[in-house]
């Protein structure tokens, strides 16, 4: 029996590192492996909390984060393509206008 | 007993590929180091009990999303990223603030004493089977929701990475 609490603790670990990441990292394409580390986090405490209650939607409810995930990816990494095509640097601290 | 050493081995792999991520300087190593956690995410959905959201895990998340990472990493050349005066500033900040708020919410979790109804090997509750009932029955509505949000997703994007002269110029002249 594993408590509940150490899959929680797992998942806060997980949100911590992609916090972290998302503030140190400078390279644009790592900040958003951050955030997908983040998503991460959050779907194993949506699956632990399905296991706990034995609630199938919480099960359900990661497909959707997954959903979300692809598609914030897929839109994600066409802006930074289009922002290396204008600035041709990844480092967000380059990238410090609207305007060119 | 067995569950537990699974559990914290898999935990460990998980947590050390989160840091490696944080600590490689290069995109490509930090997108290697972020496979290896989803890969032992999965099995941490295994030991829950979620044999199809595994599954999807590795298949989407690790391949999928993954590998729309590596080919963007690799068409943009990305190199070893640079250090600058802002983010020795979010290091100084972000890495102590960070690690207390950690630590403050473990503790909290930790406190509390309840046990997962753990699921022995095998005995596996999350089939596809019911949850392919849930999601096309009971969740339909969000699931036409989703279906809508990806292929809006879709256009953004080929809109978004296509060359905005070719935008303007239309429909290619030799493809007729």
């Amino acid at each position: 029996m594993i408590p509940l609490s150490y899959y929680l603790v797992l998942s806060g670990i997980l949100f911590v590192c992609g916090v972290l990441g998302f503030l140190i990292k400078r390279n644009i394409i790592t900040i958003f492996m951050s955030i997908e580390l983040m998503l991460n986090g959050v779907n194993l405490s949506f699956v632990a909390f399905a296991a706990q209650w034995h609630a199938l939607s919480g099960q359900v409810f990661v497909f959707f984060v997954m959903v979300v995930a692809a598609a914030e990816a897929a839109v994600g990494l066409a802006i930074i393509i289009a922002v290396y095509r204008t600035r041709e640097t990844l480092n967000v601290d380059r990238v410090n206008l609207l305007k060119l | 007993m067995l569950h537990l050493i699974l559990f914290l081995f898999f935990a460990t792999i998980c947590v050390a590929g989160a840091v490696n991520l944080l600590v490689q300087s290069h995109p490509i190593n930090s997108a290697l180091s972020l496979i290896v956690v989803m890969g032992s995410l999965a099995a941490e959905y295994l030991l829950l009990g979620a044999e199809f959201l595994a599954a999807v895990q590795v298949i989407v998340y690790a391949g999928a999303i993954m590998v729309l990472f590596l080919i963007t990493i690799m068409l943009l050349n990305a190199g070893k990223e640079e250090r600058s005066k802002g983010s020795r500033v979010a290091t100084l900040l972000g890495i102590p603030g960070v690690t207390i708020g950690g630590l403050l919410v473990a503790w909290t979790l930790l406190g509390r004493s309840s046990t997962t109804h753990s699921v022995s090997i095998g005995a596996l509750w999350g089939d596809p089977k019911s949850i392919a009932r849930l999601l096309f029955h009971d969740f339909l509505l969000p699931f036409e929701v989703t279906s809508v949000l990806i292929l809006v997703a879709i256009m953004g994007a080929v809109v978004l990475a296509s060359r905005p002269e070719a935008v303007a110029r239309g429909p290619r002249k030799d493809a007729e």
